[in-house]
């Protein structure tokens, strides 16, 4: 459901609703957050990490990318891994049935590693629990952060992310829409619907 | 999609669901954890009133990798024996709390009967009814070929498999497919003949006149009694052979051919026709073999075989069946648990 009605202060409003993070505000999140990951763990070694379908993969490149480009001895491909969670969902019952993803653990495995997890949106923290028992089956891993370009809030679960592109406070009857050019032809992230 | 009865019932949409969900079970199932917690607290209930060892391991396999409890009731031993019908049996299982049945029995149109409204009301799977339907058995039938044919530069010998997701999203379109042997007594035919043609492929029937079923001419398929012609000309993409049992050479068993020797000699898989087939050709078979009669041993160990493969792709399919019938309470046309 996206809004199309006109925003106020953003002169190319689109279709999705009101732009609150453009094309270079979701490149300096994520290098941020990059920046924010090495400093936490004290460098880059025995870093994996796990996007979470379908927009946390890409976010999950980027980072990896970036990564790289702090630590050049860091192989962006071998530490980057794809974690589909629909088979551990909570709510799978109460929905139509779900197009299961796939899963590709990075090639380095997970086993004593540090797994960032990369989401887009971090709302009710379902998804995150889903993934925490996903990551469970796929190995035993050192420690495991979050990472997440917006937290909307209106957690439902005692889950908090390691790393935030931007807080973005909403109410329930709005909708937060990130859009990424692998996946969208445009970087953005839009929040539409509610009183405005 | 309530139930899983007969292939016919299948949309091209919903069967390339499940060979697309198919293939994400089989790549989970690559794993060292290979349960998944997906249908937990859900009771599966195998009502199996014919023997068949390999498909109930195959269901009951797969309901327990996707932590559903699973309940095997076998006719032998049972209330059955002692003249209870179909119906009070279901009628157990609905009251025990099944939350899916699957059914194999001798009779044609059981899961049908099982499947009407009111009777069990859960999602009924067929797992072989006589001679008519067989449906999980074609759609893993399917699976292996699409994973192996779906890039056409794939030699069937020698490299390494390919992935499973390999054709995910497409059909069997323009794909030429033989299925060999007792056609007449085959609910596996019958399953893979629809199944086949709902995904696009070209279907071959390649039995002796007297396995060939009255009224074949409306099935979507072609009808050969040469399977070295169909073999040189043809050039089918997938050869599938079917089980013959031996007794239907016997005049006792209804005569349809002389000998088991000369059945063999004209409708076995051997190495000579074996090498008619082109190079990227697999063969298939549903199990149990009888080597020497309808499939030579050089032909079932051969590169091309994937007949050990598909037992492994069996489990995977019945997960995606399971998964997709039973995951969501929001099945389309299911009436709300609650009025």
């Amino acid at each position: 459901m996206t809004s199309s009605s006109s925003a106020h202060g953003v002169p190319d409003s689109t279709p999705h609703g009101v732009e609150v993070l453009g094309e270079a505000d979701i490149a300096r999140a994520m290098t941020r957050i990059s920046y924010e990951i090495v400093e936490r763990n004290k460098g880059v070694s025995d870093l994996v990490v796990l996007g979470i379908p379908t927009r946390g993969v890409f976010l999950a490149r980027r980072l990896a990318a970036r990564l790289a480009a702090i630590d050049p001895s860091c192989d962006p491909d071998a530490i980057l891994g794809v974690l589909d969670v629909t088979m551990y969902r909570d709510d799978l019952r109460h929905q139509p049935p779900r197009t299961i993803g796939y899963t590709q653990p990075p090639a380095v495995g997970i086993d004593g590693k540090t797994v960032v997890l990369v989401d887009d949106v971090l709302f009710s923290g379902r998804t995150i629990r889903a993934a925490l028992d996903a990551v469970k089956d796929l190995g035993r891993p050192q420690a495991v952060q979050l990472a997440t370009l917006v937290d909307r809030g209106h957690r439902q679960l005692p889950i908090r992310p390691d790393y935030v592109g931007k807080n973005l406070p909403t109410s329930l009857a709005e909708r937060v829409s990130v859009r990424l050019v692998e996946h969208d032809s445009l970087d953005g992230v839009y929040i539409s619907g509610g009183a405005q | 999609m309530k139930h899983l009865l007969s292939t016919r019932d299948l949309s091209l949409e919903q069967a390339v669901t499940i060979l697309d969900t198919t293939a994400r079970m089989a790549a989970t199932q690559e794993r060292e954890m290979k349960k998944l917690p997906t249908l937990r607290g859900r009771t599966v209930v195998n009502l199996f009133f014919e023997d068949s060892t390999r498909t109930r391991i195959s269901f009951e396999t797969a309901a327990k990798r996707l932590s559903a409890d699973v309940i095997n009731f076998s006719a032998k031993g049972s209330s059955v024996s002692k003249g209870e019908s179909l119906k009070d049996t279901a009628l157990t299982l609905k009251a025990m709390g099944a939350d899916a049945v699957v059914v194999r029995h001798h009779a044609s149109g059981a899961a049908n009967f099982l499947a009407q409204p009111g009777l069990v009301d859960v999602p009924v799977i067929n797992a072989g009814d006589g001679t008519h339907q067989h449906p999980t058995q074609a759609l893993l039938d399917a699976f292996t070929i699409r994973r192996h044919l779906a890039d056409p530069l794939n030699p069937a010998c020698g490299g390494p498999l390919p992935p499973f997701d390999s054709g995910l999203g497409t059909d069997l379109a323009g794909r030429r497919i033989a299925i060999v042997g007792d056609v007449l007594h085959s609910r596996v035919a019958r399953s893979n003949v629809a199944l086949l043609a709902t995904l696009g492929a070209q279907v071959t029937l390649v039995a002796p006149p007297t396995l060939v079923p009255v009224g074949v001419e409306t099935w979507p398929c072609e009808v050969s009694y040469d399977f070295t012609r169909t073999l040189r000309t043809w050039q089918p993409d997938a050869v599938m052979m079917l089980r013959v049992q031996r007794e239907r050479m016997s005049a006792s068993g209804g005569g349809f051919f002389p000998s088991p020797a000369e059945y063999s000699r004209q409708y076995g898989l051997d190495a000579q026709r074996l090498g008619l087939l082109p190079d990227h050709a697999i063969v298939l078979h549903p199990g149990p073999m009888n080597r020497g009669l309808e499939i030579s041993a050089q032909a079932a160990d051969s590169d091309r075989s994937v007949i050990v493969e598909q037992v492994g792709n069996g489990v995977a399919v019945r997960m995606a069946v399971l998964y997709l019938l039973l995951a969501s309470d929001q099945v389309a046309g299911s009436s709300s648990t609650l009025s």
